[in-house]
């Protein structure tokens, strides 16, 4: 595979060694410059506006327009957020881009705090996450001895600082207003929206949070412009993603590919097929929380909106292959387990009923399940729907159980005894 | 009986401490911010939050025993059970399921001879289980104290295990 900064705008600095990137190589390959044209020759609301007519969407999982985003923040002297808490089981993107092109994420960090007037920017990191961090503060450092962060960055009046901090270790990190508490030092709890962090986030100031992907395109479209990241792409989404697929193939990995590429693409040239003696039962697009998919959804292009028509989240764009020969009532039991323990018991409906649903799950897998135990299952999915809990985290629990029922109920069936 | 205790040097943090809590006070507004923070420098010393280093944090920090034991509780990489001096978490999310971690986790009770949760009698393991790792490319993985080991072999646990022994 050759790399051009032409097709992809996230990794072509990699080529095909694999190391990380530091000052003097990443500033070889024009680093920081698409920082010193935001800073210089435009001003906030144009960088704002770039960005949303590039029509690049949040790559965190939700997709909500970036531009849109940051128009929200209407008040001056505002906070960045960096969420770089990945905890999605299946989500490895954030990881390879902490790790092997810490400036290209915060020549980002750079461009959207001027484009928000930011004072000061945090990048939010996993706490396991042992060689990013150790990445990103060597990073850091040696732009603060060069002077190019800190005070007067490249000669303007623009001053930031950038702090990293290491989390300690919850799910509902990942949520935007629990991420906020936590950097607080407060519990992870998600807080109740309105007020959004738009107008009150960290310390009660406006706040905008953004994935680590996201900030990583934003130094390539303030240099080449936005129609140039509209054309990368193969779909009406603009722009390429991080895209992979884990599980039993050949190739497991993480490739930068335009959003638009089939799945079926996604999976047998760059994952290399399914391993010898194994078929494909169902898939997953984008992690933990998204809707399994079947072998005839393969076809389907991989971007925001094709993947919603088909009943799923593109997520995060990184899929998991389930092959024939996993119990899918076992499967969902390891799921529906992760979900019930990482939840943060704040609203009863999630700190109640995913130990519910893992309970009847144990039940099926013995095969001691009740008759009416399909039933219950999805009588709770539907009280769990996005609103009627405080955050999405019970939503996005559910989503691989209602589809799994949907698609293989004999297998759910099979726990029941018929008395 | 609940042990009453009663402010004397063990209450007070030891300077490496302190020193430690400073150089990273810069980053935040206020002493509620640091706390996570300051749990974390605690434990990387005592291996563990006791109730005698919640007292000391919290009179350093000056702020409430309640809001630290909240908190202490509430994130899993703070531990407030006395664990050994090696961690070992193992992956048990969906990616390595499909992979199958469970070869992994039993090799390890098995040599540990230990259950997870649990730790060994020499006080040397503590065998624990983590959400994912952010590694599902090269599952079942395996993180020992800050060290990450990807696509492991039930072979070769007992190798791994060796370097800590």
């Amino acid at each position: 595979m050759i790399i051009y900064e032409e097709t992809h705008p996230l990794t072509w600095r990699l080529k095909k060694k694999k190391k990380p990137i530091f000052l003097k190589k990443y500033l070889k390959y024009n680093g920081y410059n698409g920082a010193k044209k935001a800073i210089t020759k435009f001003s906030p609301n144009e960088i704002i506006e770039i960005i949303k007519k590039s029509g690049l969407r949040g790559r965190g999982g939700a997709g909500f327009p970036t531009g849109i985003k940051w128009s929200l923040i209407k008040k001056k002297k505002s906070y960045l957020i960096c969420n770089a808490d990945e905890m999605e089981p299946g989500t490895y993107k954030d990881r390879f881009l902490l790790e092997n092109l810490p400036h290209q994420l915060i020549e980002g960090i750079i461009i959207a705090s001027y484009a928000l007037q930011s004072k000061c920017a945090y990048i939010f990191l996993r706490g396991e996450y042992i060689i990013a961090e150790k990445n990103i503060n060597y990073a850091i450092n040696e732009l603060l001895d060069k002077k190019m962060l800190g005070k007067n960055i490249f000669n303007s009046n623009f001053s930031l600082n950038i702090y990293l901090h290491t989390g300690a270790g919850r799910y509902i990190c990942g949520e935007e207003t629990a991420l906020i508490n936590s950097l607080e030092g407060k519990r992870a709890n998600p807080r109740f929206k309105p007020p959004f962090p738009s107008s009150s986030g960290l310390w009660g100031e406006p706040t905008c949070v953004n994935n680590v992907e996201t900030l990583s395109n934003i130094p390539s479209i303030i240099k080449n412009g936005f129609h140039w990241y509209k054309n990368i792409s193969l779909s009406i989404d603009s722009g390429t993603k991080m895209m992979g697929f884990s599980g039993k193939v050949n190739n497991p990995g993480v490739w930068e590919l335009p959003l638009g590429i089939t799945a079926r693409e996604l999976l047998e040239d760059y994952a290399h097929g399914i391993c010898n003696g194994y078929s494909i039962k169902a898939w997953l697009p984008g992690g933990a929380g998204t809707n399994f998919l079947l072998d005839k959804h393969l076809d389907l292009p991989m971007d925001f909106n094709s993947i919603q028509k088909a009943g799923s989240r593109l997520g995060t764009g990184l899929a998991v292959i389930i092959d024939n020969k996993i119990n899918m009532v076992n499967l969902l039991l390891n799921i529906e387990n992760f979900f019930s323990r990482e939840s943060c018991g704040w609203c009863t409906p999630c700190r109640d009923g995913l130990p519910w649903i893992v309970k009847i799950l144990k039940c099926l897998k013995k095969k001691q399940g009740k008759i009416n135990d399909i039933n219950t299952l999805k009588n709770i999915c539907n009280m769990l729907q996005p609103g009627k809990t405080f955050c999405a985290h019970a939503p996005g629990a559910l989503a691989p159980l209602k589809s799994a029922i949907k698609y293989f109920k004999n297998e759910f069936e099979k726990g029941i005894i018929y008395k | 009986m609940n042990q009453i205790i009663f402010l004397n040097k063990k209450n007070l943090l030891s300077k490496l401490e302190i020193k430690k809590i400073e150089k990273i006070k810069f980053k935040y507004k206020d002493n509620h911010a640091i706390s996570i923070e300051s749990l974390k420098v605690v434990q990387r010393y005592r291996h563990w939050i006791s109730d005698i280093s919640l007292k000391a944090i919290s009179k350093y920090l000056n702020i409430e025993l309640n809001y630290l034991e909240e908190i202490s509780t509430f994130y899993s990489q703070i531990f407030r059970k006395p664990v050994g001096r090696h961690v070992i978490s193992y992956c048990d999310s969906f990616v390595c399921y499909v992979k199958n971690y469970k070869r992994i986790k039993n090799v390890l009770e098995k040599t540990l001879k230990i259950k997870t949760g649990q730790t060994t009698k020499n006080k040397r393991f503590t065998l624990l289980q983590t959400c994912c790792l952010g590694n599902c490319d090269k599952g079942p993985i395996l993180m020992i104290n800050r060290d990450t080991y990807t696509n492991v072999i039930p072979k070769y646990v007992n190798n791994i295990l060796n370097r800590y022994r």
